[in-house]
């Protein structure tokens, strides 16, 4: 104490404290830095040397003695698109329900509790309730469709949270300036609200992709693991098996020790997570622009 | 109609009022909203206490007072804006032209009828045309040419046109503060309401444009009635044709604004404003 009133600049030991600190944040950004490099390193490495045009654009043959990852692209494409198609709209709605029509306040905290339970919840488990409902009891059997829907039921909570956080963020004033000019609240939440949460549901989006992509405990059960090429028509259809990339890898590393073609996986999945994060950023962007501009 | 006209707490209104009839044209002047009773809860509050007010047509009606004397209230109240709000309880008979406007009318046939233009500039994110066609599609008006039309006349009226005619579809965000509250009065107006209500519509503003709002504001007088609150006397003085104090929700004072600020009868009324209070 003495010390500090003599020196009104900052005391030695505060320079110390100061410096360890520093040197910490800097260290634990290395450390992140370096893992994220080495994860891509290793992926790239071990994955990079088993992809090939013949890997990439046929499925297994054992016949041939053809190991190929078509199909799985194809089921992790057909999954995407299924449960966003349902995913997005259902948890739209939800959050508009949740954040412009809801006055109940207790019923609206109860929900946003349950919806943040639901999403830390383990995937495995929406597995064995996904197998129990849509596989068994709407008799859909191991089909796309089955885990399409229990993938719909994972994301929801991620979807509906992200869209009312930026529900939340559309000034006030927006929709009493709608209201004022004679505007139903169906009309104002269309023309006004939405437009300017277009944001939030992007970001949604991309989260739920990501998850999607990476997800594997939840579609062991229902998506199935076979390796068949299937039409779009087909994909929707119950009673078609089928195994995504993440499922795929998990297959390959496990059941049939083929850690070559896994990295392979591995090195695709990544690829695809980067192209679709970009897609949708740019149509995000897109969205917005012409919102603002043109209506 | 004019016997009618009973204002409780305020002296001279009835006389006043008969007045402006005998030298102006007949429309104008008269009684389009009248205010008999108001009162107001919010939950437990009583923010408006028994306010009955006569405002005629085709004129200025300023309301001043202190901060939370209830005239943001009293004439969010008029377009049904504190619907919005949880908990308010009102009473009261208010009409428009004769019509309840509790009672008689749909909320928003109401809120075309009477316009607002708020204390912020909220022009939406979207392009200047799109911000000034936005209730004229509320309405269903999708003809390109009747848009248009609208769109260029009320740009016009809101002294704006020249401004932003070459950027019509370009964001409203990228307007400056002035440039969008007119902008907001030229989306209120394109509606074509009978009365446009303002929230201290030049709070925000710099005194440049707060003078550009005030000129514009005695030129829609042909067109509309308009209701300003305002925490600024000079304003109010400059622009009213009639002043009306509001005091802890109560209406302390109603009358001719050069009346009221050359010789008010209230002492709360003088007391205010000659700045001892407020």
């Amino acid at each position: 104490m003495n010390d500090m009133k003599k020196n009104p600049g900052i005391s030695t030991s505060r320079k110390v404290k100061t410096a360890i600190l520093k040197t910490l944040v800097y260290l634990s950004a290395v450390v992140i830095i370096a893992a994220v490099l080495f994860v891509v390193v290793v992926i790239v490495i071990r994955g990079l040397p088993n992809i090939s045009w013949e890997f990439l654009s046929n499925g297994v043959s054992y016949l041939k003695g053809i190991t190929g990852i078509l199909p799985n692209i194809l089921n992790t494409i057909y999954v995407v698109i299924m449960t966003l198609i349902i995913v997005l709209p259902v948890g739209t709605g939800a959050a508009i329900y949740l954040n412009e029509y809801a006055k109940n306040k207790k019923a609206v905290a109860v929900i946003e509790f349950a919806t943040e339970t639901l999403a830390g919840i383990p995937s495995i488990i929406y597995g064995l309730v996904g197998m129990l409902i849509f596989v068994q009891t709407f008799k859909l059997k191991t089909s796309l469709l089955a885990g399409s829907l229990t993938l719909v039921i994972m994301t929801l909570p991620t979807i509906v949270r992200t869209v009312q956080e930026s529900l939340k963020t559309v000034p006030n004033s927006y929709r009493e300036g709608s209201l004022a000019l004679g505007s139903g609240k169906w009309h104002m939440v269309r023309t006004v609200v939405l437009p300017s949460a277009i944001d939030g549901i992007v970001t949604g989006c991309i989260l739920s992709i990501g998850r999607i992509v990476g997800e594997s405990a939840a579609l062991l059960f229902t998506a199935g693991m076979a390796d068949v090429i299937y039409t779009p028509l087909e994909a929707i259809t119950p009673n078609h098996s089928g195994s995504t990339l993440a499922v795929a890898l998990y297959v390959y590393a496990k059941e049939r020790a083929d850690s070559g073609t896994a990295f392979a996986i591995a090195f695709i999945l990544l690829i695809l997570t980067l192209i679709i994060n970009t897609a949708a950023k740019i149509a995000g962007k897109k969205l917005k622009r012409r919102t603002e501009n043109e209506g | 109609m004019k016997a009618e006209i009973e204002i409780a707490n305020v002296e001279n209104d009835d006389k006043e009022i008969r007045e402006v009839q005998n030298t102006k044209a007949p429309a104008e002047g008269e009684t389009l909203i009248d205010v008999r009773h108001m009162n107001l809860w919010y939950g437990e509050n009583h923010a408006i206490k028994d306010v009955s007010i006569a405002i005629p047509q085709n004129r200025i009606t300023a309301l001043i007072g202190p901060s939370g004397c209830g005239k943001s209230t009293f004439l969010k109240s008029l377009n049904r804006m504190n619907d919005l709000v949880e908990g308010v309880k009102i009473e009261g008979k208010l009409t428009l032209g004769g019509i309840d406007i509790y009672k008689d009318i749909d909320v928003s046939v109401l809120r075309r009828r009477v316009g607002m233009v708020f204390q912020k500039p909220n022009p939406f994110p979207m392009s200047i045309y799109d911000n000034v066609a936005y209730g004229l599609r509320v309405q269903g008006v999708r003809s390109r040419v009747q848009l248009d039309e609208a769109v260029e006349r009320s740009l016009r009226q809101a002294a704006i046109w020249d401004e932003c005619k070459d950027r019509l579809k370009k964001s409203a965000l990228g307007l400056s503060g002035g440039q969008q509250q007119r902008l907001c009065i030229a989306r209120t107006i394109a509606v074509e309401p009978e009365v446009v209500l303002m929230d201290e519509p030049t709070s925000a503003l710099d005194p440049i444009s707060t003078s550009k709002i005030e000129e514009l504001a005695l030129e829609l007088l042909e067109h509309y009635t308009i209701v300003i609150v305002t925490h600024n006397m000079q304003q109010a003085a400059r622009i009213a044709d009639k002043t009306a104090f509001f005091l802890l929700g109560e209406l302390v004072e109603y009358g001719d604004t050069n009346k009221m600020f050359s010789s008010p009868s209230d002492d709360r009324t003088e007391a205010y404003i000659t700045g001892r209070f407020g």
